[in-house]
């Protein structure tokens, strides 16, 4: 159980030595990097292995560090999921960058770097290490997506770096509000300390907390920065974008923003509610009409966080739960929509236009990615077996207990999930090879396309059997989630929105 | 007059005019007839070996015991003497290596006689000391900036700087005279006395006034800064390093003693009366600094100037740190090392980043942001360095520039119980917001120099030759980035020194 800190360790340790690697070959800062992230994940796996599911938090270090804050790590069920996640997004991530030939060892050095600040943030027992971690993930993202992405990648990456910097430094001028009113950092004593103060107070500082860590985790109206960036970014960073930095926004707000201001979340909880719907209908919508593969994937991770959004905004027991089984199981799928649409199509058809793949017939070109996609999209719209169905399904009946009629509403979001998933699925995989007018580049001949790799096979086959584990075994998450939401701490985010 | 209680107290000072005058004997005896490099390099190695022995002189205990009523021997004084040697010393390096300008070993002893204005700064506890050492540094500046008589930048640089700093110095000295006739003390101790007994009359408010427009000045605060970007863009490369760094820390040090004595009541924190109103009119200095600044260097091509912009936005939160910490002097439970923590990373981050600028200058000139195009592919170590000092600059965690913004913040709105004035509370509240608003938006200027050093490929008339990186060049580069981590990650190597 111990060991859990060094998953943060071995990233940066990893991002050093893989930076080093690079500077001689860019084999070295492959085979680095991977084995970074899977000693991280290794350390997950055998703490979870001995994990104890339990009301509180298990402290792993507690030691003085700067005056107002300690050095204070500690997890529960809801960090050790999101751990987890991590740790499998990374591994995949990376063997889906594996092709990765500019400027290799820098590539691997700021990937770890993220990954080394997203673990930090789900293991911080305390808000100002908290906000430091997450303050830590958001540069490597520009320089990820500016340096390696592709379509309009600096406009994406300076739209997505300042989006999350303006959104911390809301969360950054809450936690400093509440601190001065006389919550101290480490959060235990922040949530109850902070639950006394006067219902403006608390309604000050939860707009600036939550909005701020909301903005990351894609809630409409703040979401555009999440197409463009996803877009724009290269495939292995925006596995990570959609698979944990989206995360982050929506950790912070259940962690910070949820428990320690009832009075205020009470105040927002109807506004909250409406713009997750919104989002997921909205986004949906979007994604339906998309031309470019790839922003039907950006718009169905708005669409999907939009639940996670919707479950906090309930604050059930069930909806919690629900939501953080969405966000664990959100990071899978939609790492593994971006790895297919990223990596094996477009870096081989050197396009993500559907109506140039749909001339292509890509089930039969590439049958891997094609099979792939489909249980993707399955899992994706939700159908049972695959992750996404206890996710959602929990969100919505937990919904249902609190307001019958979001349920109702968010429950519209399912069919346009699966229509542009469907349609998604449909015309770029399956389209007919001979209907419609030649065009230069696709010439309606049947190119050979580079076989799918290794690489691409084993992170593909990872993110798939964790999805098909968790669809038809969610209480294996589930039972850690559920008892770190009896939590004194976390309880008061669910009694908060009983009152 | 004790004689050798004076030499004592002002043996670091000593050292470094002797080393100046080594530095020049030297040059002339050995320097005639070599190479220009020959001659940067050994005048460079003695300034530093100067600069080294008054460092160790300030912290033994011969200097530290003296006790000489104009020069204070307190924390504040150590640590500030300890901070600019350390700041001219990784200045000094670069002019071994990378001076191109005539003269070297001229250029090394203005920086000598410079920091040991500095320092005198730092400790002065009396009105003319304080002048004498202003002069003193201010006269050195001058002639450093206009210091490349071969460009006419410089020159202009050197002359705009010269008239606003002449005229600074004389409404300073006319605010002395004045605080002088009105409390017939030119003691620090002995005006904190005077003061509190003294109504408000239109009289102290002019004193007030001035001294402020002197300090304002020094600092490069907005409406006193234009004379700022010039300096930055004309000054030789190292020259504006000095200026950016052991100046601000002197001036900024200087300053604290002065709120101390001229607002708060001798041996408490309590504010004076008479000063409650002019507290409203640094507050404006305040806003205007963090506007002007952070919100001019968005429009910047020239990365000199965006630099000096954005040190005038960073003189905005050194004024707030300056109160901290001129307000809360005797107190041991205000951190009384903010301020000088703030400035000193400041400034080793400025010097890492004005090292930068000369090294590439070096090679090939070194203005536009464009000038920095691949800069990381020209030479690892700079574009890495860069990247450490404008990061730190920025104050993304866990870099040092990160602790430094986030604890003045905190302290400030903790500052209920540095003073009882409920209004001011307020004013404090709302200044912090918008620093905290505005360290936003300064991320986006501050990666538009990123942006050209790591992302950007250049275009075809640049440069791409690969840049040798000097000895000593390289050495202050790696000083300066592992300090900005290792105080970043771990404050109180730094905190402790002070304590």
């Amino acid at each position: 159980m111990n060991l859990l800190p060094w998953t943060i360790y071995i990233s940066f340790i990893g991002a050093f030595l893989a930076w080093l690697g690079g500077t001689r070959s860019a084999g070295l800062a492959r085979w680095t990097a991977l084995l970074a992230a899977l000693g991280s994940l290794g350390v997950t796996l055998s703490a979870a292995v001995q994990f104890q599911p339990a009301a509180a938090a298990q402290t792993l270090v507690n030691i003085p560090w700067v005056p107002f804050a300690n050095y204070h790590l500690a997890v529960d069920g809801i960090s050790l999921t999101l751990v987890l996640l991590t740790g499998i997004a990374a591994t995949a991530g990376i063997l889906f960058s594996w092709n990765i030939e500019k400027r290799t060892g820098e590539f691997f050095a700021l990937f770890l770097a993220l990954i080394g600040g997203v673990y930090g943030v789900f293991m911080s027992a305390d808000a100002f290490l908290l906000f430091v971690f997450y303050e830590i993930a958001i540069v490597p993202k520009y320089f990820l997506v500016a340096i390696w992405g592709s379509t309009n990648r600096e406009y994406g990456a300076m739209k997505l770096v300042l989006y999350s910097f303006a959104g911390s430094a809301l969360v950054m001028a809450g936690l400093l509000w509440a601190h001065a009113a006389g919550a101290s950092f480490d959060m235990a004593n922040f949530v109850e300390s902070a639950r006394t103060f006067t219902a403006w107070q608390q309604i000050g500082m939860f707009a600036l907390i939550f909005t701020g860590f909301a903005v990351l985790a894609g809630m409409f109206p703040f979401h555009t920065w999440a197409p463009t960036g996803h877009v724009a970014a290269p495939t292995g960073a925006s596995m990570l974008l959609a698979g944990v930095v989206m995360k982050l926004g929506a950790y912070g707000c259940l962690r910070v923003a949820l428990p320690a201001f009832p009075e205020g979340f009470l105040f927002f909880q109807n506004i909250i509610a409406g713009l997750a719907i919104i989002g997921i209908i909205y986004a949906g919508l979007i994604a339906l009409v998309q031309s470019d593969f790839k922003f039907i994937i950006g718009y169905s991770s708005v669409s999907h966080m939009g639940f996670v959004l919707l479950g906090l905004a309930a604050a059930t027991h069930q909806a919690l739960s629900g939501a953080v089984l969405q966000m664990f199981s959100h990071g899978v799928i939609a790492g593994l929509l971006f790895a297919v649409v990223g990596r094996m199509v477009y870096e081989r058809t050197h396009t993500r236009e559907l109506a140039y793949l749909k001339k292509m017939p890509l089930h039969r070109l590439l049958p891997f990615a094609a099979f792939v996609f489909v249980l993707a999209g399955m899992a994706s719209m939700g159908m049972p077996g695959f992750s996404g169905f206890p996710a959602e399904f929990s969100i919505l009946i937990g919904t249902w207990q609190h307001s019958p009629g979001w349920a109702l509403l968010a429950t519209l979001g399912i069919p346009i999930s699966a229509a542009f998933t469907l349609r998604a699925v449909h015309v770029s995989f399956f389209g007919k090879a001979d209907i419609g007018a030649t065009t230069p580049d696709t010439d309606n001949e049947v190119h050979p396309l580079p076989p799918i790799t290794w690489p691409e096979k084993a992170g593909a086959c990872l993110l798939l059997l964790v999805i098909i584990l968790i669809g038809l075994w969610p209480s294996l998450l589930l039972d850690w989630i559920r008892p770190a939401l009896e939590s004194p701490l976390m309880r008061i985010a669910i009694n908060g929105a009983a009152q | 007059m004790n004689y050798s209680a004076l030499l004592k107290a002002f043996m670091p000072e000593a050292i470094l005019v002797f080393g100046a005058l080594l530095v020049l004997t030297h040059d002339l005896l050995g320097g005639r007839g070599r190479s220009h490099e020959y001659r940067a390099k050994i005048a460079a190695a003695l300034g530093v070996v100067a600069v080294c022995i008054a460092g160790w002189m300030a912290t033994t205990e011969f200097t530290l015991g003296a006790t000489v009523d104009f020069l204070a021997n307190d924390k504040l004084a150590f640590g500030a003497r300890l901070a600019i040697l350390t700041l001219s010393g990784l200045t000094v390096l670069f002019i071994g290596g990378t001076s191109k300008v005539k003269n070297p070993a001229e250029h090394v002893a203005l920086m000598l006689f410079a920091s040991s204005g500095f320092t005198l700064m730092a400790a002065a506890q009396n009105l003319l000391v304080a002048f004498l050492a202003f002069e003193l540094s201010s006269l050195s500046l001058y002639i450093l900036a206009g210091f490349d008589k071969t460009r006419r930048d410089s020159a202009e640089a050197g002359l705009k700087y010269f008239l606003f700093g002449g005229m600074a110095a004389a409404f300073m000295l006319f605010g002395f005279s004045l605080i002088y006739g009105l409390t017939g003390e030119i003691s620090l101790a002995g005006i904190a006395a005077k003061l509190p007994q003294i109504p408000l009359s239109p009289l102290l408010i002019v004193a007030f006034v001035m001294i402020f427009v002197g300090f304002g000045y020094k600092a490069a605060a907005a409406p006193f800064h234009l004379w700022a970007p010039d300096a930055y863009q004309g000054a030789p490369a190292t020259s504006a390093a000095l200026i950016a760094s052991a100046s601000k820390v002197a001036g900024f040090v200087l300053l604290a003693r002065f709120l101390a004595a001229l607002l708060t009541k001798a041996g408490s924190i309590e504010i004076i009366g008479a000063s409650k109103g002019w507290l409203g009119i640094f507050g404006a200095l305040v806003i205007v600094s963090l506007l002007l600044g952070n919100i001019g260097a968005l429009a910047q091509s020239n990365v000199r100037r965006l630099l000096a912009y954005s040190a005038i936005g960073h003189a905005g939160v050194m004024l707030l740190a300056a109160l901290v910490t001129g307000v809360g002097l005797e107190l041991p439970e205000v951190r009384n090392n903010l301020l000088l923590y703030y400035v000193f990373t400041y400034g080793i981050a400025s010097v890492g980043a004005f090292g930068v600028i000369a090294v590439v200058e070096n090679n090939g000139g070194c203005q536009q942001l464009s000038d920095l195009a691949s800069l990381s592919k020209r030479s690892p170590l700079l574009g890495i360095s860069l990247m450490v000092s404008i990061l730190s600059l920025a104050g993304i965690p866990p870099l040092a520039g990160f602790y430094a913004k986030f604890s003045v913040f905190e302290t400030l709105l903790r500052r209920s119980s540095i003073a009882s004035a409920q209004s001011l509370d307020n004013v404090i509240f709302w200044l912090v917001m918008l620093a905290i608003a505005m360290s936003a938006i300064a991320l986006y200027y501050y990666l538009q120099i990123l942006k050209q050093a790591l992302v950007v490929s250049p275009d075809k008339d640049q440069p791409t030759t690969p840049i040798r990186v000097p000895f000593m060049a390289a050495v202050s580069l790696l000083l300066c980035m592992i300090t900005l981590i290792a105080v970043g990650v771990y404050p109180d190597l730094l905190m402790n020194l002070l304590k």
